[in-house]
């Protein structure tokens, strides 16, 4: 059925000029008025970003990655301005990672963001300090990187002790919620920087947060194994009911293969890190992948930034689910592009003071909303509690961050088909 | 001891020596920030070769677990400081030391016992493999969560504590590597040098012409395993951090000795060349790859093993052999 | 119950071995008749894997099944590998071949990662997450198929050696070179035919151990290693040795799993290799080399 189209200008009591006149009014006032000198000035922000596209941790590496692309069209609607990103792959090697770093900082690089690894970080996050340029760390949990005093270095991600204890808190709710405690556990986990950080971490928190399990055993393993029959036959003799786990991706799928050999499902495993929820599990171990529990850094469904990256990654890439590789990525963008916003200018140390004064309350990861402390680190971030399911993350824990509620315990392996 | 020293190096030679000598002085005049840490690496690189050199181009015991004796002086020196507050360069014999003593350990055992050749080698890497192992689980300096040295803002340069600009540790990596080259050269031409020759054309021989060569080849690879550990003090204070993963890993040896092979073993611009050679190609590579877009991972590591591959068959005694011929600088060393 | 986990891990262990053993049983076969180190052996399991992979996806077919055209692909690699490149660097020194080799393993498993990416993959049989109870004993189906297997190509291998024209003219050819040339052998070809047999091992147990462990390129250099401590320890150029070495190898680190922690169960590997080669580096089953 004809319709009188808005452009007639027969019809219609807008002539075309008139229109394109006002659309050009309003582009030019939409989000980016204040700001129009200085973006004529200085043009997009140089971002360089770091991440570990090739080498051992390539597969999370290029999962970061995909937080980057899906953020320009997002960051256009919420007016912020442009950034020029700059990519660059650390090869999972912590010499690479600051030769890149230099380099970046060498062909105009005005910002930094990475690297997800704690060794390659710490590297960067001299190199910054030391050029004095602002370095923005998407994930990375070892203590220290923020102990050293640094002015130009900002983490918007929780430290090993933050994730212990927020995981804590979280199982408590959980086991009151599902009405199943486990009495004890093992506790098993990679013997890596990031397990370690953890595993160093536990035993003074433990006692803090008045456990109701005590831990039976406690197992470490090399990140590199290929076979985990021997530990997981050691936890199964531990007796213990549940698995207290920090681990990697591709021990995950090999730990849960192990338990459907060696026929034990624990009552619940409640894993304190990566792997148990990535695209990798969920596709390879299909029904065996539902019901662990992970309590990691995560986003909070109900933010409406969060409904918005989601539809987006989505779009770009259909069928991965958000996970915290995307989440924190985007974010350290976020502040990146944020604090350019309010510093109008490119001068590293105007946007670093611009960053240190961040407080954007309308982003993804769960808890008020990211700031920094003294030491650039934001303190306030929560951990949630998510759980597998159909091969799809539901978020379990907190109660104000969810949107399901937790099943324990897990369902026997050898009874799923 | 001059005269000595330059006895038998053809004056071309010198003056290109020289020269060269005179562009790394200068070039963090020359260069952005960048290149000096590309330079710094290549540097180090040449150096860690060179020590290398000595045990395998010198006395032929092929080793493939050196960077042992990099993670032991890193590890040495870092400890002491971050636990003892004492400097690197008072920290600098003790990691020396502590790694000489490894080195021995390691010769001891493989000597006495018969082992060499591939054997020797294996043994290398499971020695490595070992301490990468045993330091993961190392509390004291971090386990594999790795060990941070603190570190300051780098407005002032701080020579005592290796704390400074990458441009301070250019000059201590130039000059630690023109001290290695010195030192090379004048091990060469002295008693031990040639012993060390008789030994590596053929050791049954120089046995039996009353050569200790148990004593000689301990020597060598004593002094190169002190030389290396000199390279991890200086990696753990420019770097900061130390993951035994990363310091002990057979990735580290393998990528130590390519240059040295690359360039001409037992030669002693070898290691040098070999050095610059990988990381310029290495370097170009990235460049070359970005700009054409074809930002694939692994592609790099693929043309690097190719041309690898390619300078392996066609030139087998090293790049620096043929250079040198070229040039006309053949005399009997270097 | 204590006694069940020490016997289920240590039969586990030891099927382990016997995978393991025989991609060890490839190098044995080179190192012992070629004399080339060959340090691209890991990686060469590492293509016969992505292999059975490819072929799983493509046709269905069960690794175990693959394992014969598998091994014919790889015996065809090594075949032109020894042929093309690798002959000439056989007089030339040691840390000549291994550069060589070290180069040809960098692309090998670069090249894996362009083509396949870096995530692990993996092959999952209608029997994957099987077991047999069998008393208290909980043995792992995937691991008894495999090891069965390895018997079976073992002793195919041992046969074609002793009872084939073809086999004593390669044995021959180890014992005494200068006089299989005086003899009339085509060394060259041999050498190569050498190379091309061990690589079908590597073929074969890579077929078996995509049941066993997923692959990534990263998985290369760590076989290589692994491939190296189990030959020294059994007795480089002894075939039976290659097998002993590998279940000894697999048992020791299971055990030193179990007792001690393990992270560190390499290390007792690491630590018997260095036993080995200090007391007896001919290894268990070896002849001391005149």
């Amino acid at each position: 059925m004809p319709r009188k189209s808005p452009s007639n200008p027969a019809h219609s009591g807008i002539t075309r000029r008139r229109f394109a006149v006002a659309a050009g009014a309003a582009g030019l006032l939409a989000g980016t008025a204040p700001f129009n000198i200085a973006r004529a000035q200085s043009g997009p922000l140089k971002v360089g970003v770091l991440l570990p596209t090739s080498g051992a941790q390539a597969s999370i590496g290029q999962d970061c990655k995909r937080g980057v692309d899906i953020a320009p069209p997002i960051f256009k609607d919420l007016g912020l301005p442009d950034l020029a990103i700059m990519n660059a792959d650390t090869e999972t090697n912590v010499e690479v990672a600051r030769a890149r770093a230099e380099k970046l900082i060498n062909d105009g690089a005005q910002l930094l963001v990475g690297a997800f690894d704690s060794g390659a970080s710490t590297a960067i996050a001299q190199v910054a300090e030391q050029k004095g340029i602002p370095f923005v760390i998407n994930i990375a949990a070892a203590p220290p990187i923020t102990e050293q005093g640094y002015k130009f270095v900002f983490r918007n991600f929780p430290t090993a002790p933050m994730i212990l204890g927020d995981a804590f808190a979280n199982q408590k709710e959980l086991f009151e919620a599902t009405g199943v405690t486990p009495k004890s556990v093992v506790f098993m986990h990679v013997n890596d920087t990031f397990g370690t950080s953890m595993a160093q971490s536990l035993p003074g928190l433990l006692p803090k947060f008045n456990m109701p399990y005590k831990i039976a055993e406690t197992i470490s393993y090399d990140p590199t194994a290929r076979d985990l029959s021997v530990e997981v036959a050691k936890a199964k003799a531990t007796g213990a009911e549940a698995l207290l786990m920090v681990s990697r991706l591709n021990d995950a799928i090999l730990l849960t293969r192990e338990l459907v050999k060696q026929r034990w499902t624990p009552s619940a495993v409640l894993s304190m890190g990566p792997g148990w929820y990535e695209e990798q599990y969920l596709k390879t171990l299909g029904k065996l992948s539902d019901g662990p529990l992970s309590f990691v850094p995560w986003y909070d469904p109900n933010k409406k930034l969060s409904k918005q990256l989601e539809v987006a990654l989505e779009k770009a890439f259909p069928g991965i689910n958000l996970n915290t590789n995307h989440v924190f990525t985007f974010e350290a963008l976020l502040v990146a592009a944020d604090a350019y916003k309010r510093a109008r200018s490119t001068d590293p140390k105007a946007l670093a003071d611009a960053i240190r004064t961040t407080n954007i309350t309308d982003n993804v990861s769960i808890g008020p909303g990211i700031q920094f402390d003294a030491k650039g680190q934001n303190d306030k971030l929560k951990n949630a509690a998510i759980q597998n399911r159909g091969g799809k993350l539901l978020t379990v824990a907190p109660k104000f961050a969810s949107n399901a509620k937790p099943e324990l315990p897990l369902s026997p392996y050898d009874k799923r088909s | 001891m001059i005269d000595w020293l330059l006895e038998g190096v053809p004056r071309r030679g010198l003056v290109l020596l020289a020269g060269l000598l005179a562009v790394l002085i200068a070039a963090p005049w020359l260069a952005n920030d960048y290149l000096i840490t590309v330079l710094i690496i290549i540097l180090y690189f040449a150096y860690t070769g060179q020590a290398w050199n000595v045990m395998m181009g010198f006395a032929g015991q092929l080793s493939l677990g050196h960077a042992i004796y990099v993670g032991i002086g890193g590890y040495a020196a870092a400890a002491l400081y971050v636990h003892f507050g004492v400097g690197p360069w008072i920290g600098l014999p003790a990691a020396i030391a502590i790694a000489m003593i490894c080195g021995a350990i390691i010769g001891f055992l493989a000597f006495r016992f018969g082992v060499g050749g591939v054997y020797f080698a294996i043994l290398t890497i499971a020695f490595a493999e070992f301490a990468r192992i045993g330091f993961d689980h190392f509390r004291w300096v971090g386990g594999s969560s790795g060990f941070f040295l603190p570190v300051a803002n780098y407005a002032r340069n701080d020579l005592w504590n290796l704390r400074g600009n990458p441009t301070m540790f250019y000059y201590v990596m130039l000059a630690l590597t023109v001290a290695a080259f010195i030192l090379c050269h004048a091990l060469l031409k002295s008693r031990v040098g040639y012993y060390w020759q008789a030994i590596r054309e053929d050791e049954v021989a120089a046995r039996s012409l009353g050569i200790n060569t148990f004593r000689y080849k301990m020597y060598a690879v004593v002094i190169s395993a002190g030389m290396t550990s000199i390279a991890g003090v200086f990696f753990a204070f420019y770097y900061n951090n130390l993951f035994p993963e990363q310091v002990f890993h057979i990735s580290r040896s393998i990528e130590l000795i390519l240059g040295p092979i690359i360039g001409g073993i037992g030669t002693l611009f070898g290691p040098i060349i070999g050095a610059f050679l990988l990381t310029g190609l290495s370097e170009m590579m990235q460049e070359l790859l970005a700009r054409l877009g074809f930002d694939v991972p692994g592609a790099k590591q693929v043309f690097y093993g190719v041309c690898l591959l390619l300078v392996v068959m066609v030139l087998p005694g090293g790049v620096w052999p043929w250079i040198a011929r070229k040039l006309g600088l053949t005399g009997r060393q270097s | 119950m204590a006694a069940d986990i020490y016997l289920n891990v240590a039969v586990s262990g030891l099927l382990t071995g016997l995978v393991y053993g025989l991609m060890a049983l490839g190098l044995s076969v080179i190192f012992g008749v070629v004399r080339v180190v060959n340090f691209a052996h890991g990686e060469m399991t590492t293509i016969a894997m992505y292999l059975a992979i490819v072929a799983f996806n493509a046709l269905g077919l069960d690794p175990l099944v693959m394992m014969v055209p598998i091994a014919a692909v790889l015996f065809a690699l090594g075949y032109a590998m020894q042929a093309g490149i690798i002959n000439p660097f056989i007089s030339r020194p040691e840390y000549s071949q291994f550069i060589l080799l070290v180069a040809i393993a960098m692309i090998m498993v670069n090249g894996l990662l362009i083509v396949f990416g870096p995530d692990a993959r993996n092959v999952q049989t209608s029997y994957s997450y099987d077991s047999f109870l069998i008393g208290r004993l909980i043995v792992d189906a995937t691991k008894v198929y495999a090891g069965i297997a390895t018997i079976l190509v073992t002793v195919a291998l041992f046969a074609f050696f002793r009872f084939t024209l073809i086999g004593k003219a390669i044995r021959a050819c180890a014992d005494n070179y200068t006089g299989a040339l005086v003899v009339g052998l085509d060394v060259k070809h041999l050498y190569a035919l050498t190379f091309g047999l061990g690589a079908a091992c590597v073929g074969a147990a890579g077929a078996m151990l995509v049941l066993l462990v997923d692959v990534t390129p990263a998985l290369g250099p760590a076989y290589t290693l692994l491939a190296f401590i189990i030959v020294i320890t059994g007795g480089l150029g002894s075939m039976p040795g290659a097998l002993v070495g590998g279940i000894l190898i697999g048992l020791t680190e299971a055990m030193a799993g179990l007792f001690f922690t393990p992270s560190a169960k390499s290390m007792f590997s690491f630590g018997l290799l260095v036993l080995v080669l200090l007391f007896r580096p001919q290894g268990i089953l070896g002849k001391r080399a005149s």
